[in-house]
């Protein structure tokens, strides 16, 4: 290994680490003969077990945020540390608070991002892959220059896998006042409430998208979705014409899956999207043009008008019990 | 209140999209406005007529061989723009993108800077938090609602799970996603009125900026660019009223039924 030191963004959900956290950690291990976590929170130091058992020796505790939007007071500790002892790369998740804190950490450290990274490789020194053009062709980058490069990897990326390790040493870390980049501060959270199995995690998700005509239609899309034990998903079309809400979607800003069935109803397969469920391993795609994009990486393809297909899909499903 | 909205023209994404012989994205085409930046544009013209007062500059950087984008948000409504355009920025990464736009903001500190959440060419997403931190400002990204009540900015910010309404101090650098508004289309006066608003054209040394700035300065380097594993097409079905049908007897292929 060429690579010593890597540290990692972990972020937390709940009372535990993310998924995409984990699965940076566990591939940081891979490639680096040292692995560190910064998290925050109330109870980061009820981090530090799961923080370890995926490769982390150190876990560094921001602490409480106390309401303030973590991208400021979280790079600013993350800058501190480094100004002791840089590691050779910072990995941090594609999500909204990892975006911001990268792109705070370079600004504060004069050191370019990476972002949309979807491997990572030590190639007698770290080479990321970056899907471009819809995922067409892959791009191979490296940083140049003194200090740490900042890379956003992108969910799913890697398989999170426990390494059995014992709980991370918590060492306490703080940026000290971030003054007026840290003063946007957090009044209220809205959690929008879903049922049946979580999009990231579902075997088998049913998305829908403009080609429905209008919202009252998608809810032949939550159907389909429930009858197959799997979950609902949205283009972002749909999405920011405000049918469904955010945690629906998914694609580039949205929600990256990798299930075993994805169904794209009236989805023509924009970037946007393919790009965040391209990974899946049987894609079904249901849409009147037979020249829409979506035909391209779809296993199995109908020709066809959706609100016609849709029902006969649900009758179909219904009638097998 | 006035406002500064940063903008990009893109090449038209409807064209198929490719790198030069130096690895940067082929700009050489005609350029527009991108779309993600037309919601910042409408957001900024609905605080300020709100406000009763103020103006909505728009701010760029990148060639000025062509500027109907920015033209474009002339029309829409913005009062001003101003294009950082020199040949020693071709390659510039998203920091140095933020250091050109940091200097023009800077010269005139506005009440807001609204942005895009990312570009729809480059999607890297961090130039507006970067400006933000250069111009020591806090930030709010991922805006699906924006208003302003006195010297305090509100927003809904999406989450993973649900959205947070989050609250800052003016000014502040807030990106917002498509959906926030809906833009207006410019108007045959708003065209017309557009061809004589100013529209500056700078340097790097007109905004007081290094050459390093630029490439030389972006420290990151591109490796290889070489063609994805392809996902193949599979089978292609039109529908005679057995498509519903076939698509169950495939799930069974598979064996999710």
């Amino acid at each position: 290994m060429t690579i010593s030191n890597i540290w990692v963004v972990v972020e937390p959900v709940n009372g535990s680490l993310s998924t995409t956290s984990l699965e940076l950690l566990s591939h940081a291990r891979t490639i680096a003969s040292s692995v560190s976590a910064i998290t925050w929170g109330e109870n980061a130091a009820g981090l530090a077990a799961q923080a370890g058992e995926y490769g982390a020796s150190t876990l560094y505790d921001v602490g409480s945020l106390n309401g303030a939007l973590p991208g400021a007071p979280v790079a600013a500790a993350i800058a501190a540390l480094a100004a002791q002892g840089a590691p050779d790369a910072i990995l941090i998740p594609t999500s909204y608070d990892g975006r911001d804190i990268a792109g705070r950490l370079s600004a504060k450290m004069d050191r370019p991002v990476l972002t949309n990274v979807t491997n990572i490789l030590d190639e007698g020194g770290l080479v990321t892959e970056h899907p471009v053009f819809g995922g067409t062709q892959t791009v191979k980058a490296k940083f140049t220059g003194e200090g740490p490069g900042i890379i956003v990897v992108r969910a799913k990326s890697f398989a999170p896998e426990s390494a059995g390790g014992s709980a991370a040493a918590v060492q306490s870390a703080s940026g000290g006042d971030t003054g007026a980049t840290g003063a946007a501060k957090i009044v209220t959270s809205h959690v929008e409430e879903r049922t049946g199995p979580k999009l990231e995690e579902a075997a088998i998700v049913v998305s829908g998208g403009r080609g429905l005509g209008e919202a009252a239609n998608y809810s032949l899309v939550e159907e389909a979705a429930k009858l197959l034990n799997g979950a609902p998903g949205a283009s972002r079309a749909i999405v920011d014409a405000g049918w469904v809400p955010y945690s629906y979607q998914v694609g580039q800003t949205g929600k990256t899956v990798k299930p075993t069935v994805y169904i794209a109803c009236g989805i023509s397969g924009a970037t946007q999207h393919m790009v965040g469920m391209k990974g899946s391993k049987n894609i079904v795609a249901i849409n009147k043009d037979p020249e829409a994009p979506i035909f391209q990486i779809a296993d199995f393809g109908i020709v066809g008008d959706v609100h016609k297909v849709l029902p006969a899909l649900i009758e179909a499903l219904k009638a097998r019990g | 209140m006035n406002i500064v909205v940063c903008v990009k023209q893109i090449p038209d994404p409807a064209a198929p999209q490719s790198f030069d012989s130096s690895n940067n994205l082929d700009r050489s085409g005609k350029l527009i406005l991108d779309e993600a930046d037309t919601y910042g544009v409408e957001m900024a013209l609905q605080l300020v007529d709100k406000a009763g007062s103020g103006e909505v500059t728009v701010v760029s950087m990148g060639s000025a061989a062509d500027v109907a984008g920015i033209r474009n948000a002339l029309a829409m409504g913005a009062a001003k723009g101003v294009i950082v355009s020199d040949d020693a920025l071709r390659g510039t990464d998203a920091l140095g993108t933020a250091k050109v736009l940091a200097a023009v903001i800077k010269r005139d500190m506005p009440d807001l800077i609204l942005c895009a959440t990312e570009s729809s060419d480059g999607y890297t997403g961090t130039t507006p938090v970067q400006l933000a931190e250069l111009l020591n400002l806090p930030s709010i990204t991922f805006a699906k609602s924006v208003s302003v009540d006195g010297s305090t900015v509100k927003v809904d910010r999406q989450t993973e799970a649900g959205y947070d309404e989050v609250t800052s101090p003016l000014p502040c650098v807030v990106t917002v996603t498509a959906g926030v508004v809906e833009p207006r289309y410019a108007s045959f006066k708003g065209i017309m009125a557009a061809k004589s608003k100013p529209l500056d054209v700078l340097s790097l040394a007109d905004v007081g900026l290094a050459a390093e700035t630029g490439p030389t300065g972006a420290r990151q380097q591109i490796v290889s660019v070489v063609a994805a594993e392809a996902r193949a097409a599979g089978e292609k079905h039109v529908d005679e009223g057995d498509g519903a049908q076939k698509i169950v007897a495939f799930l069974e292929s598979i064996k999710v039924l």
